[in-house]
């Protein structure tokens, strides 16, 4: 079976905080986003870049996801963000103001550089483009599909709501069409879309909602500014002991159905087909990698054999 | 010397007192009897008000070399010990042991009179500046750490023998009964107070609420007090409940709760009849937090809560995840609250709590505490006595007698703090022994004692990351590098006495 990645926890840390860095590997995030943008000021953007290379090199029993996310390209900083950084081997590199596929083409074509000169295979560096303006919402689409190295889209709506001279409200109607265009976008091509932040740490009801809303939007995960978030992101993406076990017994039933020569077969008055099966094995997929089952899950069960 | 079981060099004697070195956490079996207090006789009409602390000092017959007591429940906001030492000076009295239940920062102000020789030694731990003092030979004291359950053993089998108790009394009859629970100084329960009215030779209530007879519910009845004395306050109450009780709010403490709490979760003790104790830190609190979602959800009611109890506890007993409270000490207003209306909180003393020399003490029926350390050695020894600089700064309280009496004694800890390693090769202090601390939770993983083989099974089949002791050490060290030893001199200034009187390690001399 093709181990499902979970990205439902991107976790933020400030490139420069060592307390902060150093805490990482602890965390039960499934990501980290370590950030030299934003949240590094002006006056320490090398001290952070020195920090965050000297903290990798020192962190190597990776055991979860490490992204870097540089200052934009057409700044000042990125491409020596790169320099520095690249060579302690992070998974990929998070793009902010991801606004036109050419943009991400562009760090493709310096990852791939980078990655000649270190000698490493060659798309090795994974990208996530930050989705974060009217633009980039409207290209999306081609931003999703430009490069093999793009595993997953991230919605911005800081940024978003702020290109729009809009505000964000917690109940969030405001982002709702952008929102469902990066997940087309990126379901279309096959990848994982990453939801914004939820700025309001002491309000974990709040976080919940949204959390909700989003998984039911088609999201698979969510960035974090603050670790207390993620159990809460955990529990929201769980599968539901109820759902798991529907979906054991719709494996079972169309298991039953394949020996009996047809690939449909009621359970429980509804009918089961390959899309029913489909969902039953996202859902055990997901389960097993929240360690809630121990059994290996086999894609043959929506087709069988041929 | 000799070296007890733990390695740790013991003098023969201290301050002219033969030592017994401890040897195991449950061997060690009492002789004699119980101690008690000499018959007296109040007749008909007679008053036991007096006018000053100063009359009650001389009606009290203290005199050069004798030995008092007061309780630590006032905790930071207390006056009383210093207004009497003070009024003991001006009598010209010298030579005064104190074995009260804890002397807490305020008590600094007592560091003149140590000087000066009014007070000339401490039978009892030390939380603050005359600790450090000591430690540091600046001031000449010698001093006796003891667990909640070692002093109440103490007083019960007669090792420390009390001349006068002064027991603060947030409320008093003129009779002398006398309770915590209500009053400008109200603190609940008066545990500890209530081994000193058993024990001590002559008994003085202290009030600043002197109310018509009878005070009801009682902590301490008429019939142990001797003399009771009006004083204008006996402490700030600001100051009386001033530990932390909120829960953490720093993501590693929460990581370190939330592995604890699934620790309890998987060591099956959380079912119907679960019985709990927390201190009032951070981490603590948390762990409550996470036991209590858990109790709601799979709907278990718990047996009792214990300890110093907070308004965590309290709302579980009233939300009926716990039948009772037993509470020798209240840690904040919501409980002294709860303690003075719900019959289901229960006023228990020290003795009741943890005295190892008795037919059985609460401790011995908990499930699981959670408890906190300075330092911690690979084979789960835990200091909570000296911090890094070999200072003695704080008490044992029932961290050793909860650690033997508890089924499962968790220690939660950060891996670091102040950049320095939490897990130790050697400990500057052993407090409480590995043999009763059964896993060890940092942010960077749990350890399990190896007598828990199949609780070790257990965690590491629900994927928690369980690793060696020395695994997490390394780990840590790795980050803090290995600080350079505190070199001591070979001077012993103070004793860490284990719950049955025995000696698990001692305090010295930092060197020059």
């Amino acid at each position: 079976m093709s181990a499902l990645q979970l990205r439902r926890t991107l976790l933020y840390v400030p490139g420069n905080m060592p307390s902060m860095l150093q805490n990482i590997p602890i965390f039960q995030s499934d990501g980290v986003i370590i950030d030299l943008e934003d949240a590094v000021p002006l006056s320490e953007k090398d001290a952070g870049r020195i920090l965050v290379r000297r903290f990798l090199d020192a962190y190597a029993q990776r055991n979860k996801e490490i992204l870097i996310r540089i200052n934009p390209l057409d700044s000042k900083w990125g491409i020596e963000d790169l320099r520095a950084v690249l060579p302690a081997l992070p998974d990929g590199i998070r793009l902010p103001k991801a606004d036109t596929p050419e943009i991400v083409e562009r760090l493709d074509t310096l990852l791939t550089e980078f990655e000649e000169e270190l000698g490493i295979e060659i798309g090795r560096f994974k990208i996530l483009p930050s989705i974060e303006s009217a633009a980039g919402v409207i290209n999306s689409i081609k931003i999703a599909r430009c490069s093999q190295r793009v595993f997953a889209l991230a919605f911005g709506a800081e940024d978003y709501t702020a290109s729009l001279e809009i505000e964000r409200t917690k109940t969030g109607e405001e982002l709702f069409h952008a929102r469902t265009r990066v997940i087309w976008a990126a379901r279309a091509a096959g990848i994982q879309a990453i939801d914004s932040i939820f700025a309001d740490v002491g309000d974990m009801e709040g976080l919940r909602r949204e959390t909700e809303l989003i998984k039911r939007l088609g999201f698979t995960g969510k960035s974090l500014v603050n670790p207390r978030q993620i159990e809460v992101v955990h529990e929201v993406f769980a599968p539901k002991r109820e759902e798991i076990d529907y979906a054991l017994q719709v494996v079972e039933a169309i298991q039953k159905a394949r020996a009996m020569g047809t690939g449909v077969i009621s359970l429980g008055g509804k009918m089961v087909d390959a899309p029913v099966v489909k969902r039953a094995l996202r859902v055990l997929k997901t389960a097993r990698a929240h360690h809630l089952i121990d059994m290996d899950i086999d894609d043959e069960v929506i087709y069988g054999q041929e | 010397m000799v070296r007890n079981s733990l390695g740790r060099w013991i003098p023969e004697t201290f301050n002219g007192k033969a030592l017994i070195p401890y040897r195991d956490p449950f061997a060690l079996q009492p002789q004699g009897m119980r101690a008690s207090r000499p018959l007296t006789r109040v007749n008909p009409g007679a008053s036991k008000v007096l006018g000053s602390l100063r009359e009650a000092i001389e009606a009290s017959g203290l005199r050069d070399g004798m030995c008092i007591s007061t309780h630590h429940s006032l905790r930071n906001g207390d006056v009383l010990l210093g207004q009497l030492v003070r009024e003991i000076d001006a009598l010209g009295i010298r030579g005064i042991t104190i074995a009260s239940s804890s002397i807490h920062p305020v008590h600094a102000e007592l560091i003149p009179y140590i000087e000066k020789g009014v007070i000339a030694g401490l039978e009892c731990g030390v939380n603050g500046l005359i600790g450090e003092q000591i430690s540091r030979g600046l001031l000449k004291c010698p001093v006796v750490v003891r667990t909640h359950g070692g002093r109440a053993r103490a007083l019960v089998s007669g090792q420390v023998p009390v001349d006068v108790a002064f027991i603060a009394a947030p409320a008093c009859d003129e009779y002398g009964n006398l309770s915590g629970s209500s009053g400008p100084a109200a603190c609940g329960s008066l545990g500890y107070a209530q081994v000193d009215a058993e024990h001590a030779r002559v008994v003085v209530a202290v009030t600043d609420n002197l109310r018509p007879y009878p005070v009801a519910p009682l902590s301490v009845p008429q019939t142990l007090v001797d003399y009771v004395v009006c004083v204008p306050t006996l402490g700030d109450p600001k100051k009386i409940v001033s530990t932390t009780t909120r829960i953490t709010t720093d993501p590693v403490g929460l990581q370190i709760a939330q592995y604890a709490a699934r620790v309890i979760e998987v060591s099956g003790l959380l079912r119907a009849g679960f019985s709990f104790q927390t201190g009032s830190g951070g981490i603590s609190l948390a762990v409550a937090n996470h036991v209590r979602t858990l109790m709601r959800a799979n709907r278990i009611q718990g047996s009792f809560g214990c300890g110093g109890i907070t308004g965590y506890f309290v709302d579980m007993l009233e939300e009926g995840l716990f039948q009772t409270l037993f509470d020798v000490q209240c840690f904040d207003l919501k409980a002294v609250e709860s303690i003075g209306r719900n019959l289901n909180h229960v006023e228990i003393s020290a003795d009741m709590y943890a005295n190892p020399f008795n037919a059985g003490a609460v401790v011995n029926r908990l499930d699981a505490v959670i408890l906190g350390a300075t330092e911690i050695d690979t084979r789960f020894n835990v200091n909570v006595n000296t911090e890094s600089n070999g200072y003695l700064l704080h008490n044992t309280g029932g961290h050793s007698d909860t650690a033997a009496g508890a089924k499962l004694a968790i220690i939660v800890a950060p891996s670091m703090r102040g950049r320095l390693p939490i897990i130790r090769d050697e400990l500057t202090t052993i407090t409480t022994p590995g043999d009763t601390v059964d896993v060890v939770v940092t942010e960077r993983g749990i350890a399990v004692n190896e007598r828990h083989a199949d609780l070790k099974r257990e965690l590491l089949r629900c994927n928690l990351p369980v690793k060696d002791i020395g695994q997490i050490q390394a780990e840590i060290t790795r980050i803090t590098g290995r600080p350079r030893p505190l070199e001591f001199s070979d001077d012993v200034v103070g004793l860490i006495e284990y719950r049955d009187g025995s000696i698990i390690d001692v305090v010295r001399r930092i060197a020059d």
